[in-house]
């Protein structure tokens, strides 16, 4: 693939430093799908757009590629403002959700098809086209119709169509939700091969967590229109912003507690029923009362000589198991209430057994109202 | 390597979006200004006193619309153009609807002449086989009674009953019917609690359509019609074709009279389809799972 | 079909597949009741439209006197017959040809659903619910000489004089646009809706402008459409008779065949002529079709989505 001479941006390929997305807003009517998102995509990016259907983020993408007008905010391209340019003269790449490929044109048109609405030359058109049914190892099929391809092919054709281009961002929408599971995990893998080979700022829309952990420099997490944390794939798998985040992010433990009591730093103590465990701040200010959430992953099985009960540790009777091959979900009734673990070794309904919560690993929210709600929806 | 640029320039491209807007919205609102006054001049023709060589009539009057009455015998042709209308509504949907659940449930061999069988009399148009049709009736002394009509405008209606509803049955989840099987239905439970209830929207939008189609329905009924089994649509042409013996005011009384009853009952229609089924197929609606 | 002997399910089942082997792969295939509900509705195509299209093809060769190609003879032989074929092709093809001309660009244009767009549709539709006896009855007045028409014109200064718009060509080919036109174009929205708007925003997002998307997406997966819009559109203008009746010159310049065929009927009586009549007027249709539907077969045909759905 072909790599790029400093130049200054321009409408198609070429370099640039940032997309800078300025509060960003998009109504519908009455209704608020996309609430003021900011967020500045450097060269050779990878951001994942994460949150459950109707969270805003396709709205994103679609005010992203010039397919929906904005109502309010700006996209700049460095020094350029793009918004107000249609989608065909922001010469961005996309990848639809149903990949949306020219069902009467064969691979290899659908790929040169952007080639050749920017006039070059048929050679080097062909030679680019060919570099790119290569990188997506598609040179057998360049002669058949999409609807002669298997799923995973026409997502390749896909990509590839969007890539020969040069596109100094590439917008990618929901790419692998028409795949089954194992199909997904091979493309997912595949789109981070082509991404290291290409290198160009990429856009992902997605609602499953694992690709975009998996995938992206940076996730986006949104809910209900309105960003909930950006940050590294780590960031947000340790220490989620708010529950919601942590919710996502698979904390399954989500309870309430009635007191809590700073100690030192980000140390604080948090009561319920009679129970003390040490926890972890997470936000800015420790209020009365607070939520915690847990992994079920951090739990991990007690002995009762080396972990003294008040220890972080709690008794409880199994209630149920669910064996996952390489360890076992349970479901603990403790004194807080049931907790889901996952742990290395097998267990039976009735057996008392001891969980330990490490405090690190043991996130505490102070209840604002949004987390109040929350943790009545449970 | 050389930068990619897109065609054209965004300015000129503006612009010629602006012009070819105005250009498609003029057309538009050309061809309904003129729908508009097409008509208009029949409904102001029809309440003048005198309109010659002017914008306006010079007076205004409602004696055609009585005239009309008297000398057209409206009343008789109403009468049978609702017996004519009612009766092929009732038989194409009594014929029509069990034939296409047959084909849109059932594979068998021979099907794709079925189809074509009854997609020709919606494709060869009427007048075409109106002739021989006429003929035939006439041998079997069916011709100009009012059966005759009712058979004669049977021929496209129940092949686009078929057509219409055929594609809506398909869409049923057949599962529907054979978990009402498994739950104990027999053939007429599941017929009456299952599919007669989704189907119900589907009728009658085929019915409403069938309606609308039959009143406007000119050359089949002028082909078979005798002189006591006239529709308003062969009424009104007689009249017209023999311009110049009635007032023409009164002759377009004629035509308002056509136009309400058929206008009526296409904004009943309007009010389950969509204006392009008029046309085209009856809407699929959303899976019933 | 209520055999009790079956499980429910296994009956349920073959009730859904349709398949006619049922109980045991040794038991005889029962007859599928179920086709018995074709019985009336081919029946009555076949009496009412197999039938009397036989029967007027054998009438066309058996006329009251001569052999039995006298009617097609006559036919071929007198301008005054075969005339009509060119008088009815010279009204029917340019009007089939300006109608979808017309509705395609606006149809392309008019593809997103907007405000009106109900409105819009639902105003089309009235001139085709009407008919054409009404909108010729309508046209007399509003082409005529003193109509709304001519005057708006000659106030605007456009002409001196008066057009001749009934009576003639012209008053054919216009009753033909104000139904065919509104025909072919909510017979091609329909099909533009149906092509997958994704496809359009990847041709935009790959930097194809309006037209570009027009010409190298809609336009390919169109042509099935359009196909099938300008048969639909053709056949139609090919049987017109009321308006070229009562809007036209039906002794000189609108003598289409569907008047030729109604005076062998029911002016002369003639219905062995009539039927021949009939029989070259289905021909020619069907030729027009043929020709098309061949020509069709040579573009795309599939589906018009982007992928799996």
């Amino acid at each position: 693939m072909a790599r790029h001479d400093p130049s200054k941006a321009a409408a198609s390929g070429g370099n640039f430093e940032a997309l800078h997305l300025d509060r960003i807003t998009r109504r519908f009517h009455n209704m608020v799908a996309l609430n003021e998102l900011s967020l500045t995509v450097r060269r050779g990016e990878f951001i994942a757009l994460l949150g459950p259907s109707g969270c805003g983020k396709s709205t994103a993408l679609n005010c992203l590629a010039g397919l929906m007008p904005l109502s309010g905010g700006r996209i700049m391209l460095d020094d350029r403002r793009i918004d107000t340019l249609p989608p065909e003269r922001r010469g961005f790449g996309m990848v639809f959700q149903n990949y949306a490929l020219f069902p009467h044109m064969s691979v290899r048109k659908n790929i040169g098809f952007g080639l050749m609405m920017r006039n070059v030359p048929e050679k080097e058109a062909a030679r680019r086209v060919n570099e790119t049914l290569d990188l997506v190892q598609l040179q057998a099929h360049a002669d058949k119709l999409p609807g002669q391809l298997s799923g995973g092919q026409q997502q390749r054709v896909a990509i590839a169509r969007a890539i020969v281009v040069n596109p100094p961002l590439i917008l990618m929408d929901e790419p692998l939700s028409n795949l089954d599971a194992k199909l997904r995990l091979e493309m997912r893998h595949e789109i981070r091969r082509i991404h290291h080979e290409v290198q160009r700022s990429t856009i992902y829309v997605t609602h499953d967590q694992d690709e975009a952990l998996s995938l992206a420099d940076r996730i986006v997490v949104m809910q209900d229109g309105v960003v909930q944390q950006i940050g590294t794939p780590e960031q947000l798998y340790n220490a989620p912003a708010n529950l919601n985040v942590a919710r996502f992010m698979g904390y399954r433990n989500v309870i309430a507690f009635d007191a809590c009591s700073p100690l030192d730093g980000r140390r604080m103590q948090v009561h319920r029923n009679g129970v003390t465990l040490n926890a972890t701040l997470q936000g800015d200010v420790a209020g009365h009362r607070c939520t915690v959430a847990i992994r079920p992953d951090d739990l991990r099985i007690g002995d009762p000589e080396n972990d003294p009960e008040g220890a972080n540790s709690l008794d409880g009777r199994v209630i149920e198991v669910e064996y996952c091959g390489r360890d076992w979900l349970v479901d603990v009734d403790t004194a807080i209430g049931v907790l889901h673990a996952r742990i290395p070794q097998a267990a039976t309904p009735g057996q008392r057994i001891r969980l330990v919560l490490p405090a690190d690993r043991v996130l505490a929210y102070p209840q604002g109202r949004d987390a109040a709600m929350a943790v009545a929806a449970e | 390597m050389t930068q990619d640029t897109l065609k054209g320039n965004p300015a000129l491209d503006r612009t010629l979006g602006l012009l070819w807007s105005s250009v498609v919205w003029g057309f538009m609102g050309f061809f309904l200004l003129n729908m508009v006054g097409i008509i208009g001049s029949v409904a102001v023709n029809s309440v003048a006193t005198r309109w010659l060589r002017s914008w306006l009539p010079d007076g205004y009057t409602f004696r055609w619309y009585s005239s009309a009455w008297a000398e057209f015998q409206l009343g008789e042709v109403l009468t049978v153009t609702m017996q004519v209308v009612l009766a092929v509504v009732l038989i194409s949907a009594l014929i029509g609807v069990p034939a296409a659940y047959a084909l849109a449930r059932r594979e068998f061999p021979g099907k794709r002449a079925v189809m074509l069988l009854f997609l020709l009399p919606l494709l060869v148009p009427p007048i075409t086989y109106g002739i021989p049709l006429a003929t035939t009736l006439y041998q079997f002394h069916l011709g100009g009674t009012l059966t005759g009509v009712i058979l004669a405008n049977l021929v496209p209606t129940v092949p686009f009953v078929i057509l219409t509803m055929t594609p809506f049955i398909e869409q049923i989840d057949p599962r529907l019917e054979a978990a009402a099987r498994v739950f104990g239905a027999g053939t007429f439970s599941v017929f009456r609690h299952v599919l007669v209830p989704l189907l119900a929207p589907g009728i009658l939008a085929a019915c409403l359509l069938v309606l609308v189609r039959t009143i406007a329905m000119f050359e089949l009924t002028f082909l078979t019609a005798g002189g006591d089994s006239q529709t308003l649509v062969v009424a009104l042409y007689y009249s017209v074709f023999a311009a110049g013996v009635r007032a023409g005011q009164s002759v377009d009384a004629m035509a308002v009279l056509y136009m309400l009853t058929t206008l009526f009952w296409l904004v009943i229609a309007l009010r389950f389809v969509d204006p392009t089924q008029i046309v085209a197929r009856v809407k699929k609606q959303p899976k019933g799972a | 079909m209520t055999s009790s002997n079956q499980t429910a399910w296994g009956h349920a089942w073959g009730r859904l597949t349709g398949s006619a082997r049922r109980g045991g792969d040794d038991a005889p295939a029962p007859f599928d009741r179920t086709l018995l509900l074709l019985v009336p509705g081919i029946l009555m195509v076949v009496l009412l439209f197999v039938y009397p299209f036989a029967y007027g093809l054998v009438l066309s060769f058996t006329p009251a006197e001569g052999g039995p190609f006298k009617n097609y003879v006559e036919f071929f032989s007198q301008s005054r017959l075969w005339g009509t074929i060119f008088t009815t092709l010279w009204l029917a093809l340019p009007s089939t040809i300006l109608n979808i001309a017309l509705a395609v660009p606006i149809a392309f244009k008019m593809r997103v659903p907007f405000a009106g767009q109900r409105l819009l549709t639902t105003a089309l539709v009235v001139p085709i619910t009407l008919g054409t006896v009404l909108v010729a009855e309508g046209l007399l007045t509003y082409l005529g000489p003193q109509g709304w028409f001519n005057r708006i014109l000659m106030a605007g200064h456009l002409i001196a004089q008066p057009l001749q718009l009934t009576h003639n060509y012209w008053g054919v080919m216009l009753s033909l646009i104000i139904t065919g036109f509104p025909f072919a174009f909510l017979l091609i929205l329909s099909h533009v809706t149906g092509i997958d708007p994704s496809l359009g925003n990847a041709a935009a997002s790959l930097g194809a402008r309006p037209f570009a998307q027009f010409r190298h997406i809609y336009l390919p997966l169109l042509a099935p459409g359009l196909a099938m819009t300008f048969c639909l559109v053709f056949v139609q203008a090919f049987s017109v008779f009321p308006s070229a009746v009562l809007l036209g010159a039906p002794a000189g310049p609108t003598r289409v065949i569907s008047i030729a065929a109604y005076e062998a009927a029911f002016e002369s009586y003639d219905y062995s002529m009539a039927s021949a009549i009939a029989m070259v007027m289905g021909a020619v249709q069907l030729i027009i079709i043929v020709a098309v539907l061949v020509a069709r077969g040579r573009f795309y045909r599939g589906p018009a989505s982007g992928g799996k759905a």
